[in-house]
């Protein structure tokens, strides 16, 4: 088994009380912080240790907390964004259901950090329990005075709230979450001006994932330079991997980054290999919105080096032969699988969670679910593939928020891999139809 | 005051100038269209992307070009930036695909849409648009609505812009929503008709880019290009009472707000010219109004076909 930072104890009983999240070494961080360093120090701290954004783009977390603009007299915040919502990423889920104290204490540091004296940890609306454990858990910290007004005698105060979205996907993108935190339609804003300078009601704000919440922790009680030297290059630190699919051992495994993708997928102390002895055929590596990869491209790259776990590998070669760790929803399809049917069920989630502001994501997501519907049930042309390579490069890059992208990227990418399975779709009709992909057919259930 | 050059042409304009400003400053050719930035209502731009431009230097200090396309409504100008609309290929292939976007589910329904003749997607469609579609599948539809007794909604034709939202905004502190559910089923919801009982509501069709919100009170009676649009006043209280009367022979048809050549409502006594409820809908009789004379209209519109040429025009004479 590999090292384990966030996830160290995430099997011990009632570690999601405080007094056993303290005997096993909870809340070190916060007195380390508060005590004896300033709020600078810790975000040199981050800056050090090389922490990237968990929650999908990879941006330097302590360059983000740097760009947090100061003015005086105005309030700062510091969100959380736990509106996992990628299809394939379950991650933040788990350290949020198992240890939601390592949350608690990775957002009181941050905030510290940030000079915010009122955070928010906006959860997705499907997680209504994991709102319940989280808010028991904020009680019990500020029973025990690591929150509220001036913590362990520091002159810091902050208080802690936890805000429950309406189960929207959109709102997982930073600026649709401030406005639906300020009650209103998650829209996502222009920008710039970015939420750094003017974010939540208006004042200066940082947006960060729950992992890199988290993560925090770590690097404050062991130092920003000991985390850094896990992993390689500019891809530091552990990784939390939410694997799902044809795999014998599917699940949310803690790695550090840099362990090939071979040993990830075939070795004994993570997924175990594909299930049923099949071959694997493709596989997503970062959640839904990354392109596809062919079989042959997952563990080597295009120029024949191993692939690694790391930002860099999984994106050697760009769109063309290569893809991104998104977010770390590692989906394994078998030789089984359906591209088309995949590609299909994809561009749907995409078009339902459109938000409908901007016209090239409104119309061209709901445009690429209709034609791939009739390419999957077998009323599709030829010409059909053509025009969603084309609808694909009218929409990216030509919206407001990141959506736009997300949709038409899976598309192009399976268009490029697997564009004979899309024509054997159109050319055996029939024969796409009765063919059973591993899934329990509709009419057996 | 900043450098910018748009298309090869160079002008000076304020810090803080969005692109499209800045080209209009200029006007002509080099204007990007514009759907739903609206420069009298604060909050819109950015949504309807027919705007884009590409930026291929970013600044005198920072001369990298933009890697994406830029919503010109929405993105500010900087000292030495180099932004390239018309001669942009890449922006012209982008636009044709933003315009194929708001076509696919549009009902194309112009023979008995009431915008036809100064509907904005109809010029939009025209320059951009392809000859043919290539959506296959059903439009989209709903059922039109009735926004208070004075207007019609056709959401078939609504394109999404949100400017009538945010009319609904500076009107009333009492909007609770403007659009209902999310992507393609999207849709400018009747929560508006709830919340507006407001003399200016009426101001919510001129805003409209599209045949979405159209006037009750003229549903039907005409196309626009048969009348003689007259700038004519009253003595209102309520609004500036200028306005725009569309005629024919001695009859008014409709009443309108009078628009720029961007169809935005133009500044009358310093304050943004829009017109009450009483002159749009009640004012239809001759004898209420002080007719000034013939509104002046781009000879290239069809609303100015026939009207304003003299017979000895060049025009005229190529027709017989």
């Amino acid at each position: 088994m590999g090292r384990r930072i966030l996830l160290e104890n995430d099997h011990v009983p009632g570690i999601e009380t405080i007094d056993v999240y303290r005997k096993h070494g909870g809340y070190r961080s916060v007195e380390k912080a508060l005590k004896k360093m300033s709020p600078e120090q810790v975000v040199e701290e981050v800056q050090k240790s090389g922490l990237r954004g968990r929650g999908g783009a990879g941006f330097p977390t302590g360059m983000k907390w740097s760009f947090l603009a100061k003015p005086e007299g105005v309030p700062r915040y510091l969100l959380c964004n736990a509106d996992e919502s990628e299809p394939g990423t379950f991650k933040d889920r788990y350290l949020m259901e198992k240890i939601p104290h390592l949350l608690i204490e990775g957002m009181i540091v941050s905030s510290y950090a940030l000079g915010a004296n009122q955070s928010y940890i906006y959860i997705r609306g499907e997680y209504m329990w994991i709102l319940d454990i989280l808010e028991k858990a904020i009680a019990e910290a500020k029973a025990a005075g690591f929150l509220g007004k001036n913590i362990l005698g520091s002159g810091y105060d902050l208080e802690l709230g936890v805000a429950p979205g309406g189960g929207a996907y959109i709102c997982g993108e930073e600026t649709a979450l401030i406005e639906s935190l300020e009650g209103k339609r998650g829209n996502p804003r222009m920008k710039p001006p970015f939420p750094a300078v003017k974010g939540l009601w208006g004042c200066p704000t940082v947006v960060n994932n729950v992992e890199s919440i988290a993560a925090v922790v770590p690097i404050v009680n062991d130092g920003g330079e000991e985390y850094a030297k896990i992993g390689i290059g500019k891809s530091t630190g552990t990784k939390l991997i939410s694997a799902s699919g044809n795999l014998v051992r599917p699940g949310v495994y803690e790695i550090d980054m840099g362990i090939s993708v071979e040993e990830f997928i075939y070795g004994d102390d993570y997924c175990r290999g594909i299930a049923y002895n099949k071959k694997m055929k493709a596989c997503v590596p970062g959640g839904s919105s990354v392109p596809i990869l062919p079989a042959h491209l997952v563990t080597k790259t295009a120029a024949g080096e191993d692939r690694l776990m790391t930002y860099e590998s999984l994106a050697d070669g760009g769109f063309a032969s290569g893809s991104m760790l998104g977010s770390g929803g590692f989906i394994v399809f078998d030789e089984d699988q359906c591209i088309v049917r995949n590609t299909w069920n994809f561009a749907r989630f995409y078009a339902h969670e459109s938000c409908g502001q901007c016209s090239p994501c409104r119309e061209g997501t709901g445009w690429m679910e209709k034609v791939l519907y009739r390419l999957e049930h077998g009323t599709g042309n030829l010409h059909d593939i053509d025009l969603l390579a084309e609808i694909n490069k009218k929409i990216e890059g030509n919206t407001i928020c990141p959506l736009g992208d997300a949709a038409a990227w899976p598309v192009a990418a399976a268009i490029r891999h697997f564009r004979e399975e899309f024509e054997w779709h159109v050319t055996n009709r029939e024969e796409a139809q009765r063919k059973n992909y591993g899934l329990l057919k509709e009419s057996v259930a | 005051m900043v450098k910018v050059t748009i298309d090869d042409v160079q002008i000076e304009v304020e810090e803080g100038t969005s692109i499209l400003n800045a080209a209009r400053s200029v006007g002509g050719e080099i204007v990007p269209p514009a759907m739903c930035y609206y420069s009298k209502l604060p909050g819109t731009g950015g949504k309807c992307r027919t705007c884009l431009v590409e930026v291929a230097q970013g600044s005198e200090k920072d001369p990298r070009p933009m890697p994406k396309l830029v919503a010109s409504c929405s993105t500010n100008v900087m000292d030495g930036m180099v932004v390239k609309n018309k001669t942009s290929e890449r922006v012209q292939q982008n636009r044709g695909g933003v315009v194929e976007f708001l076509l696919i589910n549009h009902p194309l329904d112009c023979p008995i849409c009431d915008q036809a003749g100064e509907c904005h997607l109809q010029d939009l469609g025209f320059e951009h648009g392809g000859a043919k579609t290539r959506y296959e599948e059903d439009r989209r539809t709903f059922d039109p609505i009735d926004i208070g007794n004075k207007i019609k909604l056709h959401m078939n034709r609504c394109i999404l812009c949100y400017r009538c939202v945010h009319v609904a905004n500076q009107l009333t502190e009492s909007r609770v929503h403007g659009v209902l559910h999310r992507g393609e089923h999207a849709e400018i919801s009747t929560y508006i008709e709830n919340a507006i009982e407001n003399d200016f509501s009426g101001n919510m069709i001129d805003v409209c880019p599209v045949g979405a919100l159209t006037d009750k009170t003229f549903r039907f009676k005409s196309r626009v290009w048969f009348l003689k649009p007259m700038e004519a006043s009253c003595e209102c209280t309520k609004c500036s009472g200028k306005a725009v009367v569309w005629m024919f022979g001695n009859e008014i048809y409709r009443v309108t707000a009078r628009k720029d050549k961007y169809g935005e409502v133009e500044d009358q006594d310093g304050k943004t010219g829009w017109i009450c409820n009483d002159c749009r809908f009640d004012k239809k009789d001759v004898s209420k109004w002080n007719v000034e004379g013939p509104r002046k209209i781009d000879r290239h519109s069809v609303i100015s076909q026939g009207h304003y040429l003299s017979p000895r025009s060049g025009a005229q004479k190529t027709i017989k």
